[in-house]
């Protein structure tokens, strides 16, 4: 196992950036058996109120757990996180997955890490903003 | 409670109440491969999930088929895209909205997800709400779900939001 590295109220995580659209969303489609028409038709989405077809929220939350990943490392947890699913990610958006560090409690040797994360836009709007706990070793 | 309401007594009466108890087959490492690959596209995943046998923290064991299923009313059609699908499964008349979101999670994890792991998933129904939105009124559903896996371990305990106009 290598050092962990120092980590500090205020650090910001690596970004976890995606272009979304089909191509993203069929895929998880796939492997989450998610075949809803908002998220694979562009005139379902209209229907609901939304210029275009949208993407999960689910995979939203994929991709801050992948975020949080590179932050905690093979041997680290997410031990709690949560957002809200505010925006659309609409057809052909830019989405950042984004975090930083709020809190750090160190006892007995255990890191733990509390956190703000979210995903956002192209043009810094956040899309689902949250909060996470993640362990250090 | 507003004066204009999708919430029937009916649906009131059943917060709390059990809606399904799951099981998963047996988690597959190249059902973990996949998800990994999907969620990470167009960029290889973490190698862990290429050649080992955890599963990234938010992997659906129940996706495309479970090993058995409970639902409170057996009886049920089974369509997620019918936003009334939860009051149906405990049995009650749905609000018979159009639309549904997904509004938010909230989770707390135990132990990781691993190949061979059986996951027993027990889903609650939680508390109503309603709120006037841009769509209109919106209807809030909390669902508490609970798994565990085959030695009885907590997995996760996950609380999500449906939003439904």
């Amino acid at each position: 196992m290598s050092p962990r590295k120092p980590v500090a109220v205020g650090d910001e995580l690596e970004p976890f950036v995606r272009e979304t659209g089909f191509a993203n969303w069929n895929r998880y489609a796939a492997v989450n058996d998610e075949f809803v028409p908002i998220h694979m038709d562009d005139e379902a989405g209209r229907a609901a109120g939304y210029p275009t077809a949208f993407g999960m929220g689910n995979l939203q939350w994929s991709y801050l757990h992948n975020l949080l990943r590179a932050f905690a490392g093979d041997d680290g947890e997410i031990v709690r996180l949560s957002c809200q699913f505010r925006g659309p990610n609409t057809k052909g958006m830019t989405v950042t997955a984004k975090g930083v560090v709020t809190a750090v409690d160190e006892t007995d040797g255990a890191v733990t890490a509390t956190l703000d994360v979210w995903t956002e836009d192209q043009n810094g709007t956040k899309l689902a903003p949250g909060t996470a706990v993640v362990r250090l070793r | 409670m507003l004066d204009n309401t999708n919430i029937s007594p009916a649906m009131a009466g059943a917060v709390g109440a059990e809606i399904s108890r799951t099981t998963s087959y047996p988690i597959d490492a190249s059902d973990i491969r996949r998800w990994a690959i999907a969620v990470y596209w167009p960029q290889q995943p973490p190698v862990m999930f290429q050649v080992g046998d955890v599963a990234p923290e938010e992997f659906n064991p129940f996706a495309w088929a479970v090993a058995g299923s409970v639902a409170a009313n057996p009886g049920a059609a089974r369509d997620r895209n019918d936003p009334d699908n939860t009051e149906l499964a405990l049995g009650i008349p749905g609000p018979g909205l159009k639309f549904q979101l997904n509004g938010g999670l909230e989770v707390e994890y135990g132990t990781r997800m691993r190949a061979g792991d059986v996951i027993t998933s027990v889903r609650r129904l939680g508390e109503y709400s309603e709120r006037d939105g841009r769509l209109g009124l919106m209807l809030f559903s909390r669902t508490e779900d609970t798994w565990t896996n085959q030695d009885g371990e907590l997995v996760k305990k996950t609380v999500s939001t449906l939003i439904r106009y």
